[in-house]
């Protein structure tokens, strides 16, 4: 019997309520293998809720969370599989880095020191120094490497970059492929910097107030909506049919964004109307089908916490 | 021949959200080829290399290469790599002739009538600048 593998990260019904609030309300995935997955939201959505029962650090209030197809609660041999790099890590009290390194390298069977020890070097970071002491930049350095030199199967990064500047978060994503390539295993990225990461992922989820909004490939994302500029009665009737994300106007201008692939006649036809098309970005398209996609969201502070 | 190639896309490329990646990896081989900056018969980089040189998934760039094996254009060798097909350069030339038209003519024709440029004038226009890149040519 041909049985289909499990995935590496499955979500079945997960639900997680604290008294009134249920921050995981019917949460369903299949992450597969050997893939780079964006996991976005804002600041309290479920994020880490959800990375943390996934990764078997917490429990459900009802469903099952699945790690290749196994329940990773309390399961050492699936959980020496996972590597879970928290946004606030914690490590013990009086541990430098290195010693940090030395225990992860003694509980991750892929641990990697050559790669370790280059990401070191890359981050300028400091072995000696006591965790604590460490800039928040250091910290998630700290997390950043660890969570690389384990190679673990399913490796899970939440929010890694916190206070490493633009060249640190760079080193970070070009190691992050470079490494992916050679060694190809399933990564998820919490985050809220879409655009920066946004050619790294394969597959998109967002998620708000504990439940999936968008769970589609970044590549068929990508260029599949377009701004609409011109004089409004001409825009309006250009995008008659098509499913409208958002819209601006000013005085007897307009700008709609709209879920559409246009074709060489279309694009024919609105330079014949004197209409204006524009590439909607994908951090843009995300926040606009979010949006667009749920009617009780506080839109603008969405869009402030994802800009 | 890598190096040279990847100095060359350094100028020429950039990656942006208007349309899907792989698609644009594709039409970057695609101009490479029809520049001459890849010969025909010449190996490609690897996907690995394109992923890690554009600073894009792997699994994209992949995509991209496979699009163009799919055509014709690139041929795979068992165990060495990804190669650019005989005929490949003046296949890719005969499609671009065919979107000429509708690609650059038809907006040039819209933008001209727009500011008043008659046939007369826009002709020579065309005209004055074939000449002016036949010279470019000449000196490169």
């Amino acid at each position: 019997m041909n049985e289909t593998p499990a995935p590496a990260i499955e979500a079945r019904n997960l639900r997680k309520s604290y008294r009134e609030l249920d921050a995981l309300d019917n949460v369903s995935l299949r992450l597969e293998s050997g893939r780079i997955y964006g996991l976005l939201g804002r600041n309290g959505a479920g994020k880490t809720t959800l990375m943390s029962i996934l990764t078997g650090q917490g429990l459900p209030s009802s469903g099952e969370a699945l790690i290749f197809g196994r329940n990773p609660y309390e399961n050492d041999e699936t959980l020496a599989k996972i590597c879970f790099i928290r946004e606030s890590q914690k490590y013990p009290e009086d541990f430098n880095a290195r010693q940090a390194f030395a225990a992860a390298a003694l509980f991750f069977g892929n641990w990697d020191q050559d790669l370790a020890d280059r990401l070191i070097q890359d981050f300028a970071l400091p072995m000696k120094r006591r965790i604590k002491k460490l800039s928040r930049g250091q910290l998630s350095a700290v997390g950043v490497i660890i969570g690389m030199a384990a190679r673990a199967e399913v490796t899970f990064f939440d929010e890694p970059y916190l206070g490493l500047d633009a060249v640190a978060r760079q080193i970070f994503y070009d190691r992050l492929l470079e490494d992916f390539a050679e060694h190809p295993r399933t990564i998820v990225l919490s985050s809220h910097l879409i655009d920066e990461i946004a050619n790294l992922l394969e597959h998109v989820v967002v998620i708000d107030k504990g439940r999936i909004l968008l769970n589609e490939d970044a590549e068929s994302l990508r260029g599949s909506a377009v701004a609409v500029t011109g004089s409004r009665e001409k825009v309006d009737a250009f995008i008659n049919g098509h499913q409208v994300l958002h819209r601006d106007t000013m005085g007897s201008l307009a700008s709609v964004t709209i879920r559409a692939r246009l074709g060489d006649t279309e694009r024919a036809m609105a330079a014949e109307l004197g209409l204006e098309l524009s590439v909607v970005p994908l951090q843009q398209l995300v926040v606009r089908t979010t949006m667009a996609g749920t009617h009780n969201l506080d839109n603008t502070e969405f869009l402030e916490v994802l800009k | 021949m890598v190096v040279a190639f990847r100095e060359r896309l350094a100028v020429v490329a950039v990656i942006d959200d208007s349309r899907p990646i792989f698609i644009q990896i594709a039409e970057l081989i695609e101009s490479e080829i029809v520049a001459g900056t890849m010969a025909e018969e010449s190996q490609v980089p690897s996907t690995n290399e394109f992923a890690a040189y554009y600073r894009i998934n792997p699994a994209t760039a992949a995509k991209g290469v496979n699009l163009l094996v799919e055509s014709g254009i690139l041929y795979k060798k068992r165990g060495i790599g990804m190669f650019v097909a005989t005929g490949a350069r003046e296949k890719l030339m005969a499609d671009r002739r065919s979107a000429f038209q509708h690609q650059y003519v038809q907006p040039l024709a819209r933008e001209a009538r727009k500011l008043g440029i008659n046939a007369e004038q826009l002709a020579l226009m065309v005209h004055e600048s074939l000449s002016a890149a036949a010279t470019e040519g000449s000196v490169l």
